[in-house]
Parts: C-alpha cells; structure tokens; sequence
C-alpha cells in the first residue's frame, strides 16, 4: 500500500470537507460510542478482566519464543503447516506460491488487516490469482479500490447512498429497475454474488484474531459468517498473521474473547466465534485438506522490549479510533497507511518509520481517552509522547517549531526574566484588548485566530499582583 | 481571615495561562483555599509546568522547569494548581520525567504526592461541602480531559457548584469530549482543533446554558474564543471564580462592562 502518511496535514484538510465522509463518520460516532458504553455497564468484572488480559498479554510477550514453538508444533501435530516470514514481501510470496501450486485461479479471502499491510490482494493479481474480498465492508471498497478507513468496519466512511451507486456501477448483469433502497436489499445481492466465489475458490485466506499455542488452533471473530464459508469451503486455508496473536491457552482466550466483542461493537459475543485446528481429519464433514500459518514479523519482534512493546497487546477492537476526536473528526484514510486512529499513530511509526509518519503521533491532543477505553489498557498516549522524543531526539520536527520551544523554554527555566518580560507584555496585550476582550487577529497567533478569537488578557500578571497583595497588608 | 497556628500551608501553583490571562482566577483560587482554613503562599520561582516541551518531546527542558518547580514548592504541606492539566503534570508526569534519575525520582514522588487541582483538593482533602457563593444562572460544566482522567474528578466540582445559591446545574452532550485545546495541538493543527472545538460549542449551546465553567484555562480559552467568534450567547468562567464567589470581572473574551472597572483591574 502507498504510504501517504506525510500529507496528513492536507489529507485531513480534504476529510473536513468531505460531506458523504463527515455524515457517514457522524452516524457512526454514536452507534459505536453508544453500543460500548451500554455494553460495559452490564458488564460489572470489565475492569477486572481488563487487568487480567493485559497480564495475559504481558506474559506471553515476555515469553514470546517458547509459545510460538509451542504453537508451531502443535499446528504440526494436527497436520497443518507453519511458515515464519521476517517481511511483508517474504509474506506475500510464500502465499503466493501456495496459491500457484495448488493452482488457483481465484481465492476468496476473509477480513485481514495483515494482508492489507502486506499489499497482498496486488502481489497476488501480478501473479494471476484473484482475491475476492468476502466481508461486505472490504468487499464495497475493494469495488471502489480505496483501502480500509477502520479496523473493524472497513467501509465505515461510506454512506447507504454511495454503496448503491457503486453496485449498480458493478453488478451490471443485474436489472438496473432493481430496488436498492433498504440495507437488506444490498446485503443480498452482495451474498448472492458472493456465494458463488465461495464456491469456486480454490484457496481461501484469513487473518486469525488469535493463535493458541496450547491447541495450535486459529480464531476467527466475525459478524457475516464469510471468515467461515472462506476458511472451510475451499481446497486450501490459509491464515496470515502476525507474531503478536500467540495467546498461550484456550482459556486465555476466552477472558480476552469477553473483552473483545464488547470494546469493537457493543456485543457480548461476535456473532461467529470460529476455531480452526489443522486440516480436515478422516471423517470429518467439511474443512480444507491443506492448512497453513503463515506468520509475520513485520518489524514487531524489534517492538519487544522497546518502549512500544505494550502496543504489542492491541487485539483491533478498534475502541480507541472510535472514542478519538481526531479519528472522529477525519476518518482513517487521512491517516494515510493501513492503521489509523491512536493506535495507528503508536504502531505505524513502528512499521514504516517516524521519518514518515511523524505527524501521526503529533496530531493528538492527548485527550486520553482512547487509553481510557482500551481493553487491553494501552498507555497510546504514553507511546505517541515517545515518538515525539524520538523525533525531537533526531530533529525532525519543524525548525520554527524547535526554535519556537527553545525561546519559550529560555524563559520558562529564568523566572525572574520571565515574571519582568510577561508583566510588560500582558499589560501591553491587555490594554490593546481591553476595549472588546478579544482580538479577532494577532501576529504569530493565525493558528488559533484562524478559527476562534483569541481572549484578551486581563492586564496584570498574577503575579504582580500578588507582590502588590503582600506589600499592603 | 483567623487561622490556627497548625493550619496547613499550601504552594499555590498559579500556572502560567492563570498568571498571564486571568489572575482573578488565582485571587479566587487563594480566597477559597483560605476559607479551606489554608495558609497561602505563592512561590516567586514558577513559571509554567513544563508541558509544552514535555509533549513536544523535548524531555531535557521539561526536565530542567520540573527541578525548579519541585525545589520551589518542596516547603508547603501542599501543592494546588486551579488546572487538572497542570495538576497532572506535577502529579503524574513528573515522577515518570524523574523514573531514572536516581537524584530526583524520590523528590519527584515526595512531591507529586502533595499535588491537588483546587476543587478536588477542597471537597477531598479539606472536607468542604458547601461553598457561600451567589451565581444567578444556568451553567454547564466542562470536565479537562486531564481532570478527568488523570485525576479522576468529576463529582467535586459538581457537588460544590450545586451548593452555590441561585445556580442551576445542566449537562452538556458527551461531556467526556475533548474541546480540542489539547496545549500546543491546537497551534500545530489548527483545523483538527477547529473541528474538535466546534462539536463541543454546539453541545454547550445545545445545553441551554447562559455559562460554561471549567477547571482549566486553556480549555476556557479556546471554547470562549470560538464561542465569541461563532457569536454564541454564552459566557465561560473558570469554577473557582463561581465557587469564590468572584464573578465582577468580565467573563472570558468579554469587555469590561465599564471603563473604571478596567482601571481598577489594570
């Protein structure tokens, strides 16, 4: 995927004045924010299970060596088959030459935010292979070939309207008198159309939302049922994920699988919950004959005992995107690669570079609130603050903003000069607003006069005053 | 005002937005602390928290400015900020500035324990219940996001604004939002900060209230700047200046109602 992260600054200017996004992002605000809050109240132990998973997380991250041993052997035993891949391109070639020695012409694929960070869909059609997303969001902005702008809801920036222009513009065998007013009507052509690939893929793949090394089992949590029909209809399964979703047993998951639901969507549960171990035994109904596990780096073994190692606990509940003003306010394509909101600021700098996306941990007000709502308790604050260290450390943050902070700083560590400086410069600031008690423009200031006025000092230091107070008792 | 020998001394950390923009907002401040039975001194040797280079990453200055705040304040039995922002800095942040410093990480955290944003200081450290203060009016309450998460206030300022005479208390929609200040942020991406801010305007004149208050200037600021520039009706106020009973001066980004006002104030 193209990096567009450095024109955050333009991309958000283009959000803000994006009418369909600004309506879908409105709807969605509520449903999300609404839906968790109600979810949490019922649930009285999700503080106590917030602890629990973020030691759960901890630990294993802590051993993370021995349960991906542990894992692989176990998905060995069972009869499917572990592949390690250090980078997004080794990734997408052991994928790729699964897919070409089996044969297929189409595969149909599962919701995989790895496989977005890989650019897997594009890596596969060089090679004539087509990936048929199956989740109804990536399949409405694989038709309008936009990437995800969420985790969990791929399509959320796209009003009702606008995926009924677009199945019209696609489906063109269909009548085009058809009725597509009602959500159910655009479910059920895109099932309809779906069905079919399912049922001529040769190979489909996944991403998995955990891996029990005690089992060697992969876990799938959707709503649609097609992560289901993607992992058990074709030929082949393949699940790509990545090093961080070992989960040592199945009661791990579990505690975390409470969370997860409830954070995402508001739901107690998923509507599928789905555990895949291995291929299709003797006797069993259905499941592939081949099963493999591919399983990424990416750049995240180099997070293991840095300061982002907590980010390695992130389960993509997405909770942190939508309780964020800045997600709110833009959406995720501003944000300009595969993860955005606060948890894309913390972990795309670790992914492509603070070089590139340095301003993703500034644009932040550090409201706080996505850690407030983190299942997994995820200091994102804490991390884009240490990115900002980072960059400040390597100069990389505008001069006239260092030079700005150096003045300032200058000052702020001299109180004497400080108190003799600001006492001038308050009364001066202060009689000129005296008259309205706000300036409408001030020099140095278009960042905030831009949008708002900027409040007139009362005249005196506080200070000065408390001098005078203490001098006439 | 009387008080006995053994009562508790307090560092009034003024802030730099309090000391520069509002000063009425500490005179509130030291007249509730000394109703609080508070013995009030203000250090000459404070200037700001430090926030700005600590989130911009510059670790060295905020540093540097934590150390003289820390020394300055080292003699009182308490530090009060009338800012959760600040509050949070001197309580929370510092400590972790100090984590591996093996000088200053106990002075760090001796003082950090001593730290208090004012209004939560009054109801949970000085047991005050009740304040004598008169406002006619409707207000809305604005929770800092500092306030509210890092400190945990959110009942104290609304259970003492309840006891003031003639005040009517409404909610806003959302009241856990950010109003976009967000210190340097809104100078860094000015458009981010406009769309933050103008969601929580329109929750606060939605609200029906004739004023906003909040505990935190640069909040105030930045929603009374682009109240006025929206010309929405409503006037903000920090908390203390209602609970003190102080509300004369002008509300924020408001002219003085008549000229000899502004003289006796300048």
């Amino acid at each position: 995927m193209d990096v567009g992260s450095p024109a955050f600054k333009s991309n958000a200017r283009r959000a803000l004045d994006d009418r369909h996004l600004q309506e879908a992002l409105g709807h969605a605000r509520s449903g999300f924010v609404d839906k968790r809050a109600a979810a949490i109240e019922a649930l009285p132990e999700f503080e106590a299970l917030r602890a629990a998973a973020r030691d759960i997380k901890n630990h294993t991250l802590a051993h993370l060596d021995l349960y991906l041993e542990a894992y692989e052997e176990k998905v060995t035993e069972t009869g499917g088959q572990v592949h390690y891949a250090e980078t997004a391109s080794q990734a997408r070639d052991l994928i790729r030459d699964i897919c070409l020695r089996v044969g297929a012409q189409t595969v149909t694929k599962g919701k995989s935010m790895i496989a977005e960070e890989i650019g897997l869909n594009e890596h596969l059609a060089e090679s004539g292979v087509e990936a048929v997303e199956t989740d109804l969001g990536e399949y409405i902005i694989q038709l309008r070939h936009e990437p995800p702008s969420h985790i969990i809801a791929p399509a959320v920036h796209v009003t009702k309207d606008q995926i009924e222009a677009e199945f019209r513009r696609a489906h063109t065998n269909l009548s085009p008198e058809r009725d597509l007013t009602e959500p159910t009507a655009l479910l059920g052509e895109a099932r309809a159309i779906l069905r079919r690939q399912f049922q001529t893929a040769e190979v489909g793949i996944t991403g998995a939302n955990f891996l029990i090394a005690e089992t060697g089992t992969s876990v799938i949590v959707t709503n649609e049922g097609n992560g289901d029909l993607t992992q058990m209809l074709p030929r082949v399964h393949i699940v790509l994920a990545t090093i961080e979703k070992i989960t040592p047993t199945l009661e791990d998951v579990s505690q975390i699988l409470r969370l997860l639901a409830r954070s995402a969507t508001g739901q107690d549960m998923a509507c599928y919950t789905t555990f895949s171990t291995g291929p299709r035994r003797p006797g069993d109904p259905d499941g592939p004959e081949e099963y493999h596990v591919v399983i990424l780096d990416n750049g995240r073994s180099a997070m293991v005992g840095s300061e982002f190692q907590d980010m390695l606990r992130c389960i993509r509940c997405g909770a942190c995107m939508n309780h964020c003003p800045v997600y709110q306010a833009i959406g995720g394509h501003a944000y300009g690669w595969v993860y955005s909101g606060p948890m894309g600021a913390v972990l795309t700098p670790a992914l492509i570079g603070i070089d590139q996306a340095g301003h993703l941990p500034n644009a932040s007000s550090f409201c706080g609130r996505c850690e407030a709502v983190c299942p997994m308790k995820i200091p994102l604050p804490r991390m884009m603050r240490h990115w900002r260290e980072r960059e400040f450390e390597r100069h990389l943050s505008p001069t006239t903003y260092r030079w700005g902070l150096r003045l300032w700083a200058f000052f702020a560590k001299r109180p004497r000069l400080y108190q003799f400086v600001t006492r001038i410069a308050m009364r001066a600031l202060g009689n000129l607003g005296a008259r309205k008690g706000r300036f409408r423009r001030l020099p140095l200031a278009g960042g905030w006069t831009g949008h708002r006025d900027m409040p007139a000092p009362e005249g005196q230091t506080f200070q000065e005053m408390w001098a005078q107070r203490k001098g006439t008792p | 005002m009387a008080k006995a020998e053994n009562a508790p001394t307090v560092g009034l950390f003024v802030t730099c937005l309090v000391d520069l923009f509002r000063p009425s907002v500490g005179l509130a401040a030291v007249r509730l602390l000394e109703m609080a039975g508070c013995r009030v001194a203000v250090p000459a040797a404070q200037t700001c928290c430090g926030q700005p280079a600590y989130n911009s990453g510059d670790r060295d200055d905020a540093r540097a400015i934590a150390r003289l705040v820390i020394a300055a304040f080292e003699p009182y039995d308490y530090v009060v900020a009338p800012s959760g922002s600040c509050a949070g800095m001197l309580k929370v942040h510092y400590p972790r500035l100090f984590a591996d410093d093996a000088a200053w990480s106990g002075r760090a955290t001796a003082f950090a324990a001593k730290v208090h944003e004012i209004v939560s200081f009054l109801v949970d450290v000085r047991g005050v219940e009740g304040v004598a203060a008169a406002f006619e009016g409707t207000v809305t309450y604005h929770d800092s996001c500092s306030s509210l998460r890092e400190l945990d206030i959110r009942d104290q300022p609304r259970a003492l604004l309840k006891t003031v005479r003639g005040l009517r208390l409404t909610e806003m929609d959302d009241t856990e939002a950010c109003c976009g200040f967000g210190g340097t942020f809104c100078v860094k991406y000015p458009d981010l900060s406009n769309a933050i801010v103008e969601k929580k305007t329109a929750a606060i004149a939605a609200s029906g209230a004739g004023t906003v208050l909040a505990g935190d200037l640069g909040c105030l600021l930045n929603i009374a700047g682009k109240l006025r520039r929206q010309g929405i009706a409503v006037s903000a106020r920090h908390v203390v200046e209602v609970l003190a009973g102080t509300t004369a001066a002008p509300a924020i980004g408001e002219p003085a109602a008549d000229p000899a006002e502004r003289s006796q104030a300048g």
